[in-house]
């Protein structure tokens, strides 16, 4: 490691803080903007390509990826042009499924590693999980902060892992879960988001899905304020993810609100900003539906995969 | 390493300024929200509206109307009643009569249930009123929807709780009212300063004349509706609609016992001279020129939130709007290009769109203050940034613009502008801030932002302001007293503290 990589040289000993009431005051306020119409069409077909269709459970076998697989590159049988979404999201041992299945395709194959959820296994572990994982093809992968280290002040540990697991990445693009659930405020959030981007990471990433609260509007702009800074101070565009806890069309443009009033139209772009769903895909489609016939279909008429 | 530190530790200003990467904010949108336009459908309004006296309908003595307009599209919308002295008598002799009959006799329980039936029809119409607000007014509807009219009702609901616990409110002290308030409102929250005025006098157990604001005298007249609708006793609330001259009138009759207004410092100076030795009591709610400090270890992002919410709120007619920004001068550059692409996201037009961030500027007169005061500030030499965004063709609009590089001394930071125009200053020290604050003749509100508590009281305790806000802007709740030092007026109004300027306490 060379030595300006340390979190002092990054000027992040010095904390940006953030004011609880305000910002979940601002987040709040961007959800009453009113979506209709095209605007509403127009953001949900967005939304479909931002999404990382996901599944990460222990019952996960090649028959579930490869399903879902089917779903990311043709979402809606009835109308081809609604998607794919940007990627698939598995376990590293589900990894060469995907590959296969989406083979062809352009969405991309995205797979947790360092010891995804907790990250507590030693680095070199993790490590070879990133680099197992790129070797079965992962594009991208989904890394977790050690939030031990974070929360006991040792952000130089933290800041090494992340530069480290890029490092093993290679040519594969590194999202950086803060699993901001178990952070406690929204302090240590920006402060995570800053040695996350200075270390490396392409995207930073609220949560891992399994801990509650996952992502919600308030900590995602807290985030997207993060990326912001970056790009101020260097002109370098992080991309962000919110994960867990998305569930409904109307979430999904509530966040694409606070995307664009916060960074722009140029982060409305799949390689900038992605959901981490599995239940949301559907609803989309229930909506986009909706906009296209004036009627609800079914919830049966959707595929469930 | 030391030299590299070192480097990393200058401002992230400077770098910015070399590179200025752009968030684009200010070119042609990709997605862009389609019109959203909340539905009028539901709203009808009368073509003429006459005066409200004794719980009925009368027709101005002098038999004049003058057209009252949206200054959004420029079009009338109704025309109201030109009351004149006589007027004013025969409102003020309704008032008094229900007074000395009915309201000061009546239980305070009594006269608690009518309050709240206020309040709950203000509820149950709020949609409507929320509508006729931002037609007349020009503000936008997610403001007089989210803001104006629930305040307005918690207002009435607040004052309700008081009327039959008054022994709590003056420390055991004897108190009485006083008899008839006469009571001018401004036009930039019409609803809810007559909600301001009425409730406390009404629950003290005052009777009441109001005279709205000329350009904005629609939704007072609704609320008359409302108090016949509830059998408010007549007289117990009169509306006299009308220019200046209403006004002076009402300010000058004899069997007035108080007069309450809100509005220009100029007025209220006169006011307090034509009200000198008649024994009316006087409340005043003038203008303001709040310092709204932003600390280098603030939260900065919030508190850009809260720099706009401070100026750009209601198109900055507000009278306690945060219209100097004093900055710390290590974070200046910083905050600067925060707000330029904070605002530059705000969304100007059509007050009823429910994606509009900034309406009409309520009247034309009130347009060209803005636009002299802005080429003043031009002409001193201070740096001008508008946002670019579109403004429509028809009706009365202003960019929210901001000045850098003002001098204390320049008019745009020493007069009340009015308009969604802010003037960025900075300081040095704690010390320097808290000088540069207080060098004003206004003394309404300002804004303090700092992680530090310590910070936050030590400036309160020296700021000569009325209302002091940390960490947050533009914040109101019934329970709070709100009222100004120096020439932003004398009185509070809300809270505990308000109920005072409504009764005599022995």
């Amino acid at each position: 490691m060379t030595p300006s990589a340390t979190v002092a040289n990054n000027g992040l000993a010095r904390n940006v803080s953030v004011d609880q009431v305000a910002v979940e005051e601002r987040a709040a306020s961007l959800a009453k903007r009113s979506l209709k119409k095209s605007a509403k069409i127009a953001g949900l077909r967005l939304s479909v390509r931002m999404m990382d269709l996901t599944t990460l459970e222990g019952k996960d076998t090649p028959g579930k990826v490869r399903a879902l697989c089917a779903k990311a590159m043709l979402p809606l049988d009835s109308d081809p042009t609604i998607g794919p979404t940007a990627a698939i999201c598995v376990y590293p041992n589900m990894v060469p499924v995907a590959k296969h299945a989406l083979r062809g395709s352009k969405v991309k194959v995205a797979s947790v590693a360092t010891a995804f959820p907790s990250g507590l296994s030693p680095l070199s572990i993790k490590l070879d999980d990133v680099r197992r994982a790129v070797e079965f093809g992962a594009d991208e992968i989904d890394m977790v902060i050690d939030r031990g280290a974070m929360l006991a002040g040792d952000y130089q540990k933290v800041f090494d892992e992340i530069a480290a697991t890029k490092d093993a990445c290679g040519a594969a693009h590194l999202k950086v879960i803060l699993e901001t659930g178990e952070l406690g405020s929204y302090d240590v959030v920006r402060r995570a988001s800053d040695i996350a981007i200075a270390a490396g990471g392409d995207f930073i990433k609220t949560s891992t899905g399994k801990i509650q609260p996952a992502a919600t509007p308030s900590v995602t702009l807290v985030m997207l304020e993060a990326i912001r800074d970056h790009y101020y101070a260097t002109g370098k565009r992080i991309g962000m993810k919110p994960a867990g806890g998305v569930r409904t069309a109307k979430q999904a443009l509530h966040y694409l609100v606070i995307v664009k009033e916060t960074l722009g139209d140029a982060w409305l772009d799949p390689d900038l900003f992605r959901f981490g769903a599995s239940a949301l895909l559907n609803d989309v489609l229930m909506q986009l539906e909706k906009e296209r016939t004036g009627f609800y279909q079914a919830a049966e008429d959707f595929s469930k995969d | 390493m030391a030299t590299q530190r070192k480097s990393i530790k200058r401002t992230d200003a400077a770098k910015i300024a070399a590179s200025e990467p752009d968030l684009g904010f200010t070119g042609e949108s990709l997605w862009q929200y389609a019109p959203s336009p909340e539905s009028t459908d539901h709203v009808v309004l009368q073509k003429r509206y006459e005066l409200f006296i004794g719980g009925k309908w009368v027709a101005p003595k002098s038999k004049k109307y003058f057209a009252t307009i949206n200054p959004a599209t420029e079009q009338v919308i109704a025309e109201v009643a030109e009351g004149d002295a006589a007027d004013i008598d025969a409102a003020v002799r309704a008032a008094r009569s229900a007074y000395e009959k009915i309201w000061s006799k009546m239980r305070p329980s009594e006269r608690a249930k009518y309050i709240y039936r206020i309040a709950r029809a203000i509820q149950e119409k709020a949609r409507e009123l929320a509508i006729v607000e931002s037609m007349d007014g020009g503000k936008p509807i997610k403001e007089s929807r989210d803001f104006d009219v629930p305040t307005a009702s918690a207002h009435f609901f607040y004052h309700a709780g008081w009327a039959d616990k008054l022994d709590l409110a003056f420390h055991g002290r004897p108190y009485r009212s006083l008899g008839v308030a006469g009571q001018i409102i401004p036009w930039n929250f019409p609803l809810l300063m007559a909600a301001w005025k009425i409730a406390p006098a009404l629950a003290c157990g005052n009777t009441v004349v109001l005279k709205p604001a000329e350009t904005t005298p629609l939704t007072a007249l609704l609320l008359a509706k409302i108090f016949e609708e509830i059998e408010l006793p007549p007289g117990v609330v009169n509306i006299v609609t009308g220019a200046r001259a209403t006004g002076a009138a009402l300010v000058a009759h004899p069997d007035v016992n108080k007069i309450a207004f809100t509005g220009s410092t100029d007025v209220g100076k006169r006011i307090q001279a034509e009200v000198a030795g008649t024994g009316k009591r006087l409340t005043l709610e003038l203008g303001g020129k709040a310092a709204n400090i932003v600390f280098a270890d603030a939260p900065l992002d919030q508190a850009v939130d809260g720099i706009v919410n401070g100026i750009y709120f209601n198109q900055g007619h507000v009278c306690c709007a945060g219209s100097r920004l004093l900055v710390e001068e290590s974070v200046h550059d910083i905050v600067v290009r925060k707000l330029r692409d904070r605002v530059a996201t705000m969304r100007v037009g059509d007050p009823l769109d429910k994606n509009t961030d900034i309406g009409a500027i309520n009247s034309k007169m009130q347009l060209d203050k803005i636009r002299a005061l802005v080429a003043a500030g031009e002409s001193e030499g201070a740096e001008r940034w508008s946002s670019p965004c579109a403004l429509p063709k028809k009706g009365y609009f202003f960019p929210p613009t901001f000045f850098t590089n003002v001098a204390q001394s320049s008019r745009i930071a020493r007069e009340e502008i009015f308009g969604p125009v802010l003037s960025v200053l900075t300081f040095r020290t704690p010390d320097e801030a808290l000088e540069k604050a207080n060098n004003t003749m206004y003394g309404l509100s300002a804004g303090i932002w700092t992680d530090k508590g310590a910070k936050i009281f030590w400036m309160a305790q020296r700021l000569q302001a009325g209302v002091i806000w940390a960490n947050t802007f533009n914040k109101f709740d019934p329970s709070s007293p709100f009222g100004g030092y120096k020439e932003s007026g004398f009185g509070r109004e809300g809270g505990r503290q308000g109920l005072s300027a409504y009764v005599e306490v022995g």
